[in-house]
């Protein structure tokens, strides 16, 4: 540390990692290690509210999302959110701030659930000052903008989970939710699977809707009372607005889901299938995790097919949902698939028609402040990451330069299974992904079980049982660093260790809210 | 050759991998270097010096130089470097070797399996360098229909570095050169870097082999050869093409070109190929190399590719060509022998090994005399089912005749 200015704000958390002791005026807790934070007290609460003060009819429309905001008695500095089930067709989350600029209000902060490229033009909105700071994902021109150091205030990356813990303890008061939804009717029941911009479940804005001091729904699919299925119920909502477009459907989920044609990404998801297979976790009434990330999509398919032939039927599957899960439910392997977010239209018809393709919320399935979740009984979960070190820990948010590239989504969350694979190459482009230390440390290797890669397969020294499981199976299980060394033969040389810059610009929280690691200002040319 | 500027490789997102060069030679001034990489962080330093080292034995002392890198690995930022300044004219004909890597060492051998051969373009590093991990008995980086003929000249360069520097495993190491005069220039840049076998397109005579065994010969190297048939003539001419030298190994078949040879389209039943691909097995045959087919082109289609490899091997072909990494396993699956037949060889090898241990000249199953030859093919298929995992380790002990 050579800025001593920056030195007496920074302490080394329980992983080594520096991080700030404050966060946007607030005081923070460095990570305590897995279930060493607890927080005591109660939770956060709106304010009471009396049903009298809201139109007897039910109609609680107004005409536009200025008008909406003014209603809620938007003011300068105040928490305003929104949701990303659009993903990169999301069209609301920039209209209100462009709202909150046309009504002159500054210093705003936006808490997203995640941000996508489309979110681009809020950066007018920090440069101009409308926007004082996020905490939520950033990537592309947001993530630049932030490593970069131009924002006000520092970022705060939070997993899906996460962000209802820090709703829940009180850490981010919403003043403001903004929940934009596929179909609507006048009084705020709201749902994510019928109309144009069906996106699946509206489950990531569940927790605004129940905390947020006001909240407004926005719809391009009014519908007569009552919207059913009401997955975020009217009697939580203050206004309801009406627009033309809530999103573009081209964006939100595709048509049909492509499976990757890379060959080694398939090669490591047929190798993560076997292992599944091997170490006897695929076995009757087991349960899976698998998104629609490049390796999990075919793991699944390649899962699939070895159910099949060895006549074993899950009880549940974890989704990320798309046709190739919705095949396996329709194909009798499954009993039910539990879905936090729809990928494809397939998925969404599945979540609208198939009593047993359920909507879950980051509430039921990694909430932190509740009693218990059910992500911790899943039988296996598998994962990316950009990084991962000897220790087995991973990095899912920065480059290896140091430059943010994804949100934590649901990750930290499913480290929680009973088995976390992590699903990796061992080299891209020239840049080795098992490293000595990870650049920004996101989840601790002691959660993270395996590594596949396609030049063998590492199991963390602490499970033993698995490493025994699967002695007899012929599959390549190498020790990590050997895996290393070989990569970095290849790639010339031991890598230049990162270089951190020396001001923080955003942070990582893990599941309990406590500070697992930093970013940092970044130095490294573009 | 005058003097100009000069461009190599690839730029831009299409360039994962890879990288793209521009050399602008100067009279005076000394080197001017500048490179931007996606490795910076990590290896920026590095790709400098490598670009130092391979302009300085390449005796370029004055020039422009840019260099945009999306992570090629030191053997190909070398081979475009190397490319750039031929075509800028400067260089005076020398070139710059990556150091041996492992893979030189690789033995080849005349006999092993040759089942699936897996098609590498060769002007894209950037599938090279897992390719053995998917497990192909051969990866043949392709110098012909793959590069673009304006590329010729760099793939020849990115091949011999490849072939340099690139750890293939356990695959033969193959490369497909081109037809003619190109091809010949092809077998001395890349022959005496260790190429098992070369592939060589559009064989219409044994003196086009004779022609290349030749060339290989000169350059002091020693390659094994498979020519493919790709016309009528060269299916006429198929007996004294798979005997034009001992260097010939194996015998295949192109059915694209085939069927445009002969007038007609690549149909997915094949009647149109039936007799040129019994030529091909037969010509092999009968001059004792191995007749291998031609590749499945629908790389969607896995169950088509099954299909087809077990008309394959119905029709007496040992081997096919993959032009995606994920039909090898299918290959091998489908060139594997049936339970019936391992169970066959099996009794086989034991009854001779029984006759062995007894002293006895005369291998019997039952009632009925096994012939050398028979023994032999048993064996084959015993160890390509222990290899495939079809039979254990132990089958021996197994069967009840556990070995010594």
């Amino acid at each position: 540390m050579s800025s001593g200015g920056m030195a007496k704000d920074l302490v080394a958390n329980l992983l080594g990692r520096e991080v700030p002791t404050e966060v946007n005026g607030r005081v923070q807790v460095p990570y305590q290690g897995i279930g060493g934070h607890r927080p005591q007290g109660r939770k956060a609460a709106p304010p009471i509210v009396s049903a009298t003060d809201f139109p007897e009819n039910g109609d609680k429309r107004l005409p536009s999302l200025e008008a909406a905001l003014e209603a809620c008695g938007l003011r300068d500095g105040m928490t305003i959110s929104t949701h990303h089930h659009f993903r990169d067709g999301d069209l609301i989350a920039n209209r209100t701030v462009d709202a909150c600029a046309r009504l002159g209000r500054r210093d705003l902060l936006w808490f997203p659930s995640a941000a996508f490229p489309c979110h681009a033009p809020m950066i007018g909105h920090l440069r101009s000052g409308v926007l004082h700071h996020i905490e939520g994902s950033m990537n592309g021109p947001l993530g630049d903008y932030c490593t970069d150091g131009h924002m006000r205030g520092m970022g705060v990356l939070r997993s899906h989970g996460g962000r209802w813990q820090a709703i829940q303890d009180g850490e981010v008061h919403v003043d403001v939710a903004v929940i934009a939804a596929p179909c609507a009717d006048f009084t705020g029941n709201a749902n994510g699977v019928n109309g144009l911009a069906a996106c699946g479940s509206l489950n990531f804005s569940l927790a605004d809707s129940l905390y947020a001091d006001k909240v407004i729904v926005v719809t391009d699919n009014l519908v007569p009372f009552p919207a059913i299925p009401w997955q975020i119920q009217g009697c939580n909502v203050d206004h309801v607005v009406e627009v033309d477009r809530v999103g573009d459907p081209s964006r939100i989920v595709s048509g049909t889901t492509e499976i990757t044609r890379s060959p080694d990404r398939l090669l490591i998801a047929e190798q993560v299938a076997k292992f599944v297979r091997d170490a006897g976790i695929m076995r009757e009434g087991f349960s899976f995790q698998a998104g629609a990330g490049g390796i999990a999509l075919p793991f699944a398919i390649y899962l699939k097919e070895m159910m099949k032939k060895a006549g074993v039927k899950a009880r549940f599957v974890r989704g990320g949902s798309t046709k190739y899960l919705v095949e396996i439910l329709e194909q009798g392997l499954t009993d039910y698939i539990i879905d936090g977010q729809t990928f494809d239209l397939a998925g969404v018809a599945s979540m609208r028609d198939n009593p047993r393709h359920v909507a879950s919320s980051p509430l039921t399935s990694y909430n932190f402040h509740s009693k218990g979740f059910f992500g911790t009984l899943v039988d296996v979960s598998v994962l990316g990451a950009t990084e991962v070190d000897v220790d087995f820990n991973a990095n899912v948010v920065t480059h290896s330069d140091g430059r943010l590239l994804h949100g934590i989504g649901g990750w930290q969350n499913c480290l929680f299974a009973g088995c976390t694979i992590l699903a990796v190459p061992s080299v891209r482009d020239r840049i080795p992904v098992i490293v000595d230390r990870v650049t920004t440390l996101t989840g601790p290797g002691e959660l993270i079980d395996v590594i596949v890669t396609e030049r063998g397969i590492a199991i963390n020294p602490r499970r033993l049982d698995l490493r025994d499981a699967v002695k007899a199976s012929g599959l390549p299980i190498r020790d990590i660093r050997d895996i290393q060394r070989e990569v970095e033969q290849i790639c010339g040389g031991k890598p230049t260790p990162p270089r951190r810059g020396e001001r923080p610009v955003a942070v990582v929280k893990w599941v309990d809210g406590t500070l697992i690691d930093t970013i940092w200002q970044t130095r490294s040319p573009r | 050759m005058t003097v100009r500027s000069a461009q190599a490789g690839v730029r831009g997102e299409r360039g994962r991998s890879d990288c793209w060069v521009e050399v602008e030679p100067r009279s005076t001034g000394g080197l001017d270097l500048s490179v931007t990489t996606k490795v910076e962080a990590m290896y920026g330093d590095r790709v400098r010096a490598t670009c130092r080292d391979v302009l300085a034995a390449l005796g370029v002392e004055n020039a422009r130089v840019v260099i945009e890198d999306r992570g090629a690995l030191d053997y190909a930022l070398a081979a475009r470097l190397e490319a750039a300044v031929a075509r800028a004219g400067l260089g005076n004909g020398r070139t710059f070797l990556p150091p041996a890597g492992p893979g030189l060492q690789a033995a080849a051998r005349r006999e092993r399996p040759r089942r699936s051969r897996l098609y590498l373009p060769g002007n894209d590093p950037k599938l090279f360098l897992n390719a053995h991990l998917h497990g192909p008995d051969g990866i043949i980086l392709d110098l012909e229909d793959s590069v673009a003929p304006a590329s010729k000249d760099e793939a020849r360069f990115l091949v011999r570095n490849a072939l340099r520097s690139v750890d293939f495993g356990r695959s033969e190491r193959m490369v497909r050169i081109n037809q003619g005069e190109r091809g010949l220039g092809d077998v001395d840049a890349v022959a005496p870097h260790n190429v098992h076998v070369l592939l060589l397109p559009k064989v219409e005579s044994a003196e086009q082999v004779r022609a290349v065994d030749d060339r290989v010969h000169r350059a002091g190297a020693s390659c094994l050869l498979m020519p493919i048939i790709e016309s009528a003539l060269g299916c006429f001419n198929a007996l004294a093409i798979a005997s034009a030298s001992p260097s010939v190994v194996a015998l295949t078949i192109g059915l694209e070109d085939y069927t445009a040879d002969i007038g007609t389209e690549r149909t997915r039943e094949g009647k149109e190929s039936l007799w040129a691909r019994q030529v091909v097995v037969n010509a092999a045959r009968a001059a004792g190399i191995t007749p291998i087919d031609s590749v499945f082109s629908d790389v969607a289609d896995t169950e088509g590719l099954r299909q087809s490899v077990l008309e394959a091997r119905a029709l007496g072909f040992e081997g096919k060509g993959c032009i995606h990494p994920r039909q090898v396993s299918v290959v091998h699956e489908a060139f594997a022998p049936t339970e019936a037949e391992i169970d066959r060889a099996v009794r086989i090898v034991l009854a001779f090994e029984d006759a062995e241990r007894k002293g006895l000249g005369v291998v019997a199953l039952g009632s009925k005399m096994i012939d050398p030859p028979v023994v032999k093919r048993a064996l084959r298929v015993v160890d390509g089912a222990e290899a495939l995992g079809l039979l254990p380790r132990d089958w021996r002990a197994r069967n009840g005749t556990g070995a010594p």
